[in-house]
């Protein structure tokens, strides 16, 4: 027998390129086997939900369990609504990209119902900490497209003044804070947003999201920490979506759950389906209701799969194999809300083919109004002067010298 | 001779010290099964095997820190942070640890880290994707910091970098990965195969740090420069009709006086140029060092031409980027005066 070297133990993806994805090794517990806990429950008698999968749509489609919001047909209708119009918009902007319009992008794909479910159980006061892959919580919110697309192309009606990369949004009016590219910023972020909310004594929420990969960075347990400390009225969400571009999340997670490590911080935390829309809308009204009753944070592992490339500068068929998506056990997220409306008697594929036409037909019209403010390459972008505006509240003499200087 | 771009002189010189020092090893985020979101370490953990080039997690206080009890335990770890704009959470661990290691434990310990970063700007990245952050790693003493400006360079330095017993931060400016760019964007994009110094021979060489390289002799004006700087400087001098010497700097720290001073008593006249912003950037430094060193030989005030007082911009991209014109108008000012 060869004996083997020892050496370092460095992990690696399950599947390659050229291997046929089988993820039959999961556990997943059926839709409907965990029960709801009551809101006011003390965090260590629910800790098996850090190990389990919060799931209300079964394989048929049907919504069971104790988890089951019971949401009236109009809210799934919205639901889908926001989610085919993400779908659409990111295919749209990523044509775009190719064609040198934008210069950067960055889709949703399998990943629709996260922000969407979730930026629906919230109240309009909630503040949002997004990750660069939260981009439908602005459509739950009612963000105007153009000025999605504006910013997107980098023009003159860009709100950001052109100062950001494309999907790096800002939206105060709809209390979605500045997207950052360094990962994971947002999160402690939002536990000190959630800090002054209980400070001022007022009951709105904050909630973050950040990727596996992202739950390595040091942020990620500052965030834990201080949420746990001062009980802050914050909402935290891993998206365990398996991939961080090349990265698989077992460079992050080991063989334990995300979830699992919120039990060490005393908090609720709760592993659920993030490709079923309903568990995701009901664990986080449970979490947002906990958090306005001043019960503290809830943490959540929102289980997905990264459909498609990390960003348009990407290219994952190089790590991992072509079709892995389509092995995921836990399928379309919006495959499966639109089937749950069909059984309901409430939705027909004739209407989704109406709906998403009619998507289509906005987010091309959108794209047309957006180009009228200025196109990334021929411009007008925000005006030159911008370029020193907003370093300071006022700028200061060397930076009035500097502007003088280029002569504008 | 071969033709390399940057990339593959990264590449290149990471294969040959690989080979030749079972104790280097290379780690940092999409490094290893992928070779990098820049193709610098692609087929290398093939070739070593995963336990040499690994893939970390995202957490670059993680892989500094963990690079810092490598090279204390008798690795010579060489860690890639993605883009220099993400160095900053591993800032305490490279200022505080990592740069100061030899230093509070009387020479006792030491860790002969290598961090590989892209930096700069012109790829329409935004101010995550563009910054010079040299600067504070060259105001934090402990800390060698190198930026080479051609593939030729790129090699022989890294390799020093990497044979260093001291930290060396070595920054890639990522503009000029797959070609020379000087500065004009409207302009095709050239590759390395049009330039001497994408020659680059496929043996083991190295260049001493704290060399610096006179890209262009000249007897009228001095430019001081680095990085995708040196080649707007080059187009620059070479429309403005001005014969100026331009000092290609190499290595920031330890910094290369004596080739300044030598330029600058024979020249009489300075111009430094850097994309980092003006306040407290490198050129401060410089402009100071020179007047302690040549002040009598001045004919003229120092001049620097930099990336403003803001963060880098995405659609202004190139009413921040230090132009060609910027450097022109800055020599024929330095020459009036």
């Amino acid at each position: 027998m060869s004996k083997k070297k020892k050496t370092l133990f460095v992990p690696d993806a399950p599947f390659r390129p050229g291997d046929k994805a089988d993820f039959s090794n999961l556990d997943l517990p059926k839709a409907g086997s965990s029960d709801r806990p009551d809101i006011l429950v003390n965090p260590s008698e629910i800790r098996d939900l850090a190990f389990g999968l919060v799931r209300v749509l079964d394989d048929n489609n049907k919504a069971v369990g104790s988890w089951n919001p019971n949401l009236k047909p109009s809210v799934l209708k919205e639901g889908l609504r926001h989610m085919t119009l993400l779908r659409i918009f990111d295919e749209r902007m990523l044509t775009m990209q190719r064609q040198g319009k934008l210069s950067f992008y960055m889709k949703s794909l399998g990943e629709e119902a996260v922000a969407i479910a979730q930026g629906m159980a919230l109240r309009p006061d909630d503040i949002l900490f997004p990750s660069y892959r939260q981009p439908g919580l602005q459509f739950v919110r009612g963000r105007n497209l153009v000025d999605m697309i504006c910013h997107c192309i980098t023009n003159s009606k860009d709100n950001v003044k052109g100062r950001q990369m494309p999907v790096h949004y800002s939206w105060k009016e709809g209390n979605l804070v500045s997207i950052s590219s360094p990962v994971g910023t947002q999160f402690p972020q939002a536990v000190g947003c959630a800090m002054a909310s209980a400070y001022k004594g007022e009951d709105n929420v904050s909630i973050s999201w950040l990727g596996d990969g992202t739950a390595a960075e040091g942020d990620f347990h500052y965030a834990l920490n201080f949420a746990s400390v001062y009980k802050a009225p914050v909402i935290l969400n891993v998206v365990n979506n398996q991939w961080a571009i090349s990265t698989h999340r077992n460079f992050s997670s080991g063989d334990s759950t995300f979830a699992s490590r919120g039990i060490a911080y005393d908090m609720p935390s709760i592993r659920v389906d993030g490709n079923d829309f309903l568990a995701l809308y009901s664990v986080t009204s449970w979490a947002a209701e906990r958090a306005r009753k001043g019960e503290g944070a809830t943490f959540i592992e929102v289980f997905t799969y990264r459909a498609e490339a990390h960003s348009t500068s990407d290219d994952p068929t190089r790590y991992r194999p072509k079709d892995e998506w389509k092995s995921w056990p836990l399928g379309d997220p919006l495959e499966r809300l639109k089937m749950h409306l069909i059984d309901l008697g409430e939705w027909s594929k004739t209407d989704q083919n109406k709906l998403e036409k009619e998507l289509d037909e906005l987010v091309i019209k959108s794209y047309k109004e957006a180009e009228k403010y200025g196109t990334l390459n021929e411009g007008p972008w925000a005006s030159e002067e911008t370029l020193f505006e907003d370093v300071y509240k006022k700028p200061p003499r060397h930076l009035r010298k500097q502007r003088q200087e280029l002569g504008i | 001779m071969a033709q390399m771009n940057i990339i593959q002189a990264v590449n290149s010189a990471l294969d040959i010290i690989l080979e030749k020092d079972s104790n280097v090893c290379i780690f940092g985020e999409d490094v290893g099964y992928f070779g990098g979101v820049f193709r610098c370490t692609d087929g290398l953990q093939e070739k070593y095997g995963k336990h040499r080039v690994f893939d970390s997690p995202l957490a670059e206080g993680g892989i500094v820190s963990t690079a810092i009890g490598m090279g204390i335990n008798g690795l010579r770890p060489v860690a890639e942070i993605q883009f220099a704009d993400y160095i900053f959470p591993a800032f305490d661990q490279i200022t505080n640890e990592l740069a100061k290691l030899r230093y509070r434990s009387g020479g006792e310990y030491s860790a002969p880290v290598t961090i590989r970063t892209p930096s700069g700007g012109g790829i329409r990245g935004g101010h995550y994707h563009s910054q010079s952050p040299e600067a504070y790693f060259t105001h934090t003493p402990g800390l060698k910091v190198v930026i080479p400006s051609n593939p030729h360079d790129t090699k022989g330095l890294l390799i020093s970098a990497i044979e260093d017993d001291d930290p060396v931060i070595f920054f890639e400016p990522k503009r000029l990965y797959n070609g020379p760019f000087d500065g004009d964007h409207k302009k095709a994009a050239l590759k390395w195969d049009t330039h001497p110094k994408g020659e680059v021979p496929e043996e083991y060489y190295s260049i001493p740090l704290g060399e610096a390289s006179i890209e262009r002799e000249g007897s009228q004006l001095t430019v001081l420069c680095y990085g995708t700087m040196v080649h707007v400087a080059r187009e620059a001098v070479k429309l403005s009709g001005i014969d100026a010497e331009i000092i290609d700097l190499r290595s920031l720290v330890p910094l290369d006086i004596d080739t300044i001073t030598k330029s600058i008593e024979k020249t009489g006249r300075c111009v430094i140029v850097h994309e980092a912003p003006k306040t407290s950037g490198f050129g401060g430094e410089l402009s100071a060092q020179i007047q302690e060193s040549c002040f009598y030989h001045l004919e003229a005030p120092i001049t620097r031409v930099t990336g403003w007082d803001t963060p880098f911009p995405h659609s202004l991209e190139w009413y921040y980027f230090p132009s060609q014109e910027r450097v022109i108008e800055a020599m024929k000012k330095t020459m009036e005066s």
